[in-house]
């Protein structure tokens, strides 16, 4: 398990194929990664920039806390979270989840249930810089699929 | 009984302050006390709660040394 939350860009496949290469050789069948990226526009506005915030020490606790769920409730033999903090430009990585299983169905299910409790519990807010001026984001996009209970 | 209190995002710009030390006096003190005491007015609905970075509620007894945080709904991801 690894959790990074830095304000610094990163490359998300780069991170994960240095996380694989510290996995135990021949164990894993397949990874599943999400990767988050900045849009250049968002509820009818263009996005210049985004401002991160994040709640130091609760932020990290909490990311640990659901990446030692997935673990206990899926078969899965390694996770990766990075997030980011501070100024995002678009096309800049946001967030990646990543899982290791050695079957799909526990690496997709993992990864899901992982980037769904930092969508809904984890402490960050997203304030754009847009066309009209800075704006708090008020809620994520509601998703069907955002069910922490997944 | 010495209290942190943090905002966060909106709730912080809206507040004007992102971090305050309390010493309050009397007995059982409340999350939602130490709100009134900051902010003059009830919790709004919608806000988030943490007591030493755990969720939780306004009912919440608070002890000696805790850090209170308010915070608005989530958005990151």
């Amino acid at each position: 398990m690894k959790v990074v939350v830095t304000d610094v860009v990163f490359d998300p496949y780069a991170e994960v194929q240095k996380y694989q290469a510290g996995l135990k050789s021949g164990q894993s069948g397949g990874v599943v990664s999400f990767v988050g990226t900045m849009r250049n526009f968002n509820d009818g506005h263009e996005v210049s920039t985004m401002w991160l915030d994040h709640y130091p020490g609760m932020t990290e606790k909490h990311i640990e806390k659901v990446c030692e769920e997935a673990l206990e409730r899926w078969n899965i033999i390694g996770v990766l979270v990075v997030h980011r903090v501070g100024e995002i430009k678009p096309d800049e990585s946001i967030v990646l989840v990543a899982t290791w299983s050695a079957h799909r169905a526990e690496a997709f299910d993992s990864s899901r249930f992982v980037i769904n409790y930092l969508k809904k519990r984890a402490p960050f807010w997203k304030r754009e810089s847009t066309n009209k001026g800075q704006r708090w984001v008020e809620h994520n996009t509601e998703d069907s699929a955002a069910d922490i209970s997944n | 009984m010495k209290i942190k209190v943090k905002f966060f995002a909106s709730l912080r710009d809206r507040i004007g302050r992102s971090e305050e030390s309390l010493d309050l006096d009397g007995g059982a003190v409340t999350v939602a006390d130490v709100w009134s005491e900051v902010v003059e007015e009830s919790i709004p609905d919608g806000i988030l709660i943490a007591v030493n970075m755990e969720y939780t509620d306004g009912s919440h007894s608070l002890s000696e040394g805790d850090e209170v945080a308010f915070f608005p709904p989530v958005t990151g991801g």
